[in-house]
C-alpha cells in the first residue's frame, strides 16, 4: 500500500503563472528549457523524449490542424512529471523502455524511427499488454493538447482554435448585454 | 491552553455551517466557526481547465490539499487516495465549502422524497427509510433559503413539484440554444420541461450583480460573484453581527467530552499547526458527510469507545450521493452557443411513479463544457486515439448535447465511512476509510433514466445517442450524504429530528450527513433549508448556556 506522495508544489506553480504574466505570455515561461549540462528536458532523457513525442503524435496526429507534437504535449508531460505527476515517473520510465524493446524486437529500430503504421501496431499491442502505461500517456496527451496552455502544452492554443472556441476564455462580459459596462 | 469559551463552536464553513453561524450569531449567541480551508476569490485563481474543483488533474483548486489523504477500499484492494484522485469523493474545503464552486442548482425535494419507505416499501439489501420530518416541516425553510440567499428560475410549468407558498424571487436566465432545442422536443413527448432553479443571480439581487453567462462555471470561482454560496451571503452576514469569529486553516481533531460524556468543546490544529482547545456550550458539526462522520468516529471516550454517537454502529453508514445517469447525442447542426452556465432546462416527469422502480431522478441538460471536459462525451464507438478521435472531437464539439441527472440512490449500510487503523493525515489524525458500493436497484433506475434521456435527445433531432450509466462503485463526491442519519430510533439513526445526536444533548450534526435519503435532485437547497430549520429549533430550546432537553 502506497502511503506517501510528495506535494505538487502549488505555490511554485502559482509563482510560475505570475512570472509568465510578467513575461507577457504563458507559453514563454513554459517552453522548453535548455538546462545546465546540456539536458533539454526536466525528466526525460533525449531518447525517452523522442519515444514519448512519437507516441503522442500517434494519439493526436497532425493533419491540416496541428497535432500533439506541434502543440508541445511532450513539454506538458515533462513538466508535470516533475510536479503533479511525480508519482508516475516509474510508470513512464519502464513503459517507455517496454515500448522501445517491443519496437526493436519487431523491427530492429527504436519506436521513434518506425513508420506510422508500424508505430500504430506497437501501440495497439501496448493497449492490451501495458494498459496502465498506455492509458496514462493517453490521458496526459489529451490534457496537454486540449488543456490550458499555461501548463506547457496546447502551444498557441492550437486545439481551441481547431474547435473554433474564441478567446479570451472568460468571455461572458463581451456578449451578454446585462454584463456590459459595469466593470471598473 | 483553552481559549475563551463561546456558546457554539461550528466545525466547517460550508452549506450547513454557514447558515447555522448566521442564524445563531444573529440571535446573539457567541460563535466560533472553524474551517480547515481558507477564503478564495476569482481574482486569485485564473480559469484553469486542469486545475479546478471539477477537473482536479493538477490539483483541487479549492481544497483540500494532499495533507488530507483517505483510504479507499474497492475490488482491487486498499488504496491511499488524494483529493485529485477519482475515488477520493472530494468536496471543496474552503470558506463556502461546496457552494463556492458548485453548479448551484437549487432544488426542493418532492414530498415522496421524504417518505421513500412508505411510498415504495422495503427494498431488499437497502436501508431505505422515511425521514422523521416531512416536506411540510421543511417548506418554510426552503422558502427562507430561496429568498434570503437568492434563487432564480421558474418551476411554475412543473406539475410534479411539491406545493410552494411563494414563487422564486428571480426570473430564469434567458434560454440557451440547447434549451430551445430541448424544450419543444420534451413537449412533443408529453413531458413537462421548465427552468432549473439556481442559486445564481439572473438579475442584481442582495447587492450582488447578475450572471455574465461565461464559459467557466462549475468548478471555478465566479468571476462576477453572481453565483450564490454561503461565502457571499450568510457567512458575511454572520461575521457582520460581531458575534461570530471565523478561523480558517483550522483542522478539527476531536470533540472534547467531560467525565459524564457531555461535550465541552473541540480540539483543533490552528493555521500554524498548534493544538488548540475551543470550549463551547454547543458543538455543531458541519463538515460534510465524510468528514463529519470521521470527526465523530475520532472522538472517543470511556462512554463512547467506538466514537461519539456511535453506540449502535450507525455513524458513517449509508454513505450515498447521486448516480449521475443520462445520455449524450450528436446533432447534424450546431447546438453549442458558448453561453453559460449551460444547464437551464429540466424535467421531473421521472422522479417518481416509474413502473417497478423505487424512485427515479430529475433530468436536465449538462453545464457548459470546456474542450478537455468534452472528451468524456465522445461516444464509445469512436476510437480512443488517433485521427478518428481527433476528427470526432473537431467535428462534434459544437454538435453534442448531454442530458443527465442525479438518480436517487437506495442507501446501503455497507457503503460507509470508517476511520483507518493505520493511515493518518498531516496532523496525525486517523483518516477516513471509504468502502462499499451502489445498490443494484440504483443501477436499474439509472438504466431506465438513461433510456428516457436518449428518447428526449432523439426527439430533439439527435442523429445518434448513447447512454451514460454509472459504474457499481461507491458513490460520494460533492453530493455526499447519509452518514449520520436523522431518525427517531437511536438504534438505526445517529441524530434526532432536530439534528442533535442521540447520545449527547449538546452535540449537533447539521449538514447532508443527516439526510435519510438524498432525493433525485442536487441536495444543496435541502441542506440549507434543513440548517435553517435545525437552527430555528435549536434557538427555540436555547436557555443561555445550553439547550433545554
Amino acid at each position: 500500500m502506497k502511503t506517501k506522495r510528495s506535494k505538487p508544489g502549488r505555490r511554485a506553480f502559482l509563482g510560475m503563472g505570475l512570472a509568465a504574466a510578467a513575461a507577457g505570455g504563458v507559453t514563454t515561461a513554459c517552453s522548453r528549457r535548455a538546462g545546465a549540462g546540456g539536458r533539454a528536458w526536466r525528466f526525460f532523457t533525449g531518447e525517452e523524449a523522442r519515444t514519448v513525442e512519437a507516441i503522442c503524435a500517434r494519439f493526436i496526429p497532425s493533419d491540416d490542424a496541428p497535432g500533439a507534437k506541434e502543440a508541445g504535449v511532450l513539454n506538458y508531460i515533462d513538466i508535470q512529471l516533475t510536479k503533479a505527476f511525480k508519482r508516475h515517473q516509474e510508470t513512464y520510465r519502464k513503459g517507455i523502455a517496454a515500448i522501445d524493446a517491443a519496437s526493436r524486437s519487431a523491427h530492429q529500430k527504436s519506436f521513434a524511427a518506425l513508420a506510422e503504421d508500424e508505430q500504430d501496431e506497437i501501440l495497439a499491442e501496448a493497449e492490451e499488454k501495458q494498459p496502465a502505461f498506455f492509458n496514462l500517456v493517453l490521458d496526459h496527451t489529451m490534457q496537454g493538447f486540449y488543456g490550458d496552455p499555461r501548463h506547457g502544452g496546447n502551444r498557441g492554443m492550437v486545439s481551441w482554435k481547431m474547435l473554433g472556441l474564441p478567446f479570451p476564455p472568460v468571455r461572458g462580459r463581451m456578449h451578454y448585454p446585462a454584463a456590459e459596462g459595469k466593470r471598473t | 491552553m483553552a481559549l475563551k469559551k463561546v456558546n457554539a463552536v461550528i466545525v466547517g464553513a460550508g452549506a450547513g455551517g454557514g447558515v447555522v453561524a448566521k442564524e445563531l450569531a444573529t440571535a446573539g449567541l457567541s460563535v466560533v466557526m472553524l474551517e480547515r480551508g481558507r477564503w478564495h476569490s476569482a481574482a486569485e485563481f485564473r480559469k484553469d481547465d486542469l486545475h479546478n474543483q471539477r477537473n482536479s488533474i493538477l490539483g483541487a483548486a479549492f481544497g483540500p490539499d494532499d495533507r488530507s489523504p483517505r483510504v479507499l477500499v474497492d475490488n482491487s484492494g486498499e488504496h491511499v487516495v488524494y483529493p485529485s484522485d477519482g475515488g477520493y469523493s472530494n468536496n471543496a474545503a474552503c470558506v463556502g465549502g461546496g457552494t463556492f464552486s458548485y453548479g448551484a442548482q437549487a432544488w426542493r425535494f418532492m414530498e415522496k422524497d421524504f417518505r421513500m419507505r412508505s411510498t415504495y416499501g422495503a427494498v431488499e439489501g437497502s436501508t431505505l427509510d422515511d425521514w422523521p420530518i416531512s416536506y411540510d416541516d421543511l417548506e418554510p425553510y426552503y422558502e427562507k433559503a430561496e429568498w434570503e440567499m437568492g434563487v432564480s428560475g421558474d418551476d411554475s410549468a412543473n406539475p410534479f413539484k411539491a406545493p410552494r407558498r411563494k414563487p422564486l424571487p428571480m426570473p430564469p436566465l434567458s434560454p440557451t440554444k440547447e434549451y430551445t432545442i430541448l424544450q419543444p422536443a420534451a413537449r412533443r413527448l408529453g413531458l413537462h420541461p421548465f427552468d432549473i432553479p439556481m442559486l445564481r443571480n439572473s438579475v442584481p439581487y442582495n447587492g450582488r450583480r447578475s450572471c455574465m453567462r461565461c464559459r467557466w462555471c462549475v468548478g471555478f470561482a465566479c468571476e462576477v460573484n453572481a453565483r450564490t454560496g454561503t461565502h457571499n451571503t450568510v457567512i458575511p452576514a454572520a461575521l457582520a453581527t460581531g458575534n461570530c469569529e471565523l478561523r480558517t486553516g483550522c483542522m478539527t481533531k476531536e470533540v472534547l467530552l467531560d467525565g459524564r460524556g457531555r461535550a465541552t468543546g473541540v480540539a483543533y490544529f490552528d493555521a500554524s499547526g498548534h493544538l488548540q482547545e475551543q470550549p463551547a456550550d454547543l458543538v455543531i458539526i458541519c463538515g460534510g458527510a465524510i468528514e463529519s462522520a470521521r470527526l465523530l468516529l475520532n472522538s472517543k471516550h470511556r462512554l463512547f469507545p467506538n466514537g461519539l454517537g456511535n453506540r449502535y454502529d450507525q455513524v458513517g453508514r449509508n454513505l450515498q450521493s447521486h448516480s449521475y445517469t443520462g445520455a449524450a447525442g450528436i446533432f447534424d447542426f450546431e447546438t453549442y452557443d458558448d453561453i453559460g452556465p449551460g444547464a437551464g432546462i429540466a424535467i421531473c416527469d421521472y422522479n417518481h411513479g416509474n413502473p417497478g422502480l423505487a424512485g427515479g431522478g430529475m433530468l436536465a441538460n449538462e453545464f457548459i463544457r470546456l474542450p478537455y471536459q468534452f472528451l468524456g462525451s465522445v461516444p464509445p464507438w469512436v476510437s480512443r486515439w488517433g485521427k478518428e478521435h481527433k476528427d470526432h472531437v473537431r467535428s462534434a464539439f459544437k454538435r453534442t448535447v448531454v442530458v443527465f441527472g442525479p438518480t436517487q440512490e437506495m442507501p446501503v449500510a455497507d457503503a460507509r465511512v470508517q476511520v483507518d487503523p493505520k493511515v493518518r493525515d498531516y496532523w496525525g489524525i486517523p483518516v477516513a476509510r471509504l468502502s462499499g458500493g451502489k445498490h443494484p436497484h440504483t443501477l436499474e433506475i439509472a438504466r431506465f433514466l438513461a433510456e428516457k434521456a436518449q428518447a428526449w435527445l432523439k426527439e430533439a433531432g439527435a442523429t445518434s445517442t448513447w447512454p451514460r450509466i454509472p459504474g457499481p462503485g461507491l458513490s460520494g463526491g460533492q453530493h455526499q450524504a447519509g452518514t449520520c442519519r436523522m431518525g427517531n430510533d437511536p438504534k438505526t439513526s445517529v441524530v434526532d429530528k432536530d439534528c442533535r445526536i442521540h447520545d449527547v444533548d449538546n452535540v449537533y450534526v447539521i449538514d447532508a450527513s443527516v439526510h435519510v435519503t438524498n432525493g433525485g435532485f442536487n441536495p444543496v437547497l435541502t441542506i440549507l433549508a434543513n440548517a435553517y430549520r435545525a437552527s430555528n429549533n435549536l434557538l427555540a430550546a436555547w436557555r443561555g448556556s445550553g439547550v433545554r432537553s
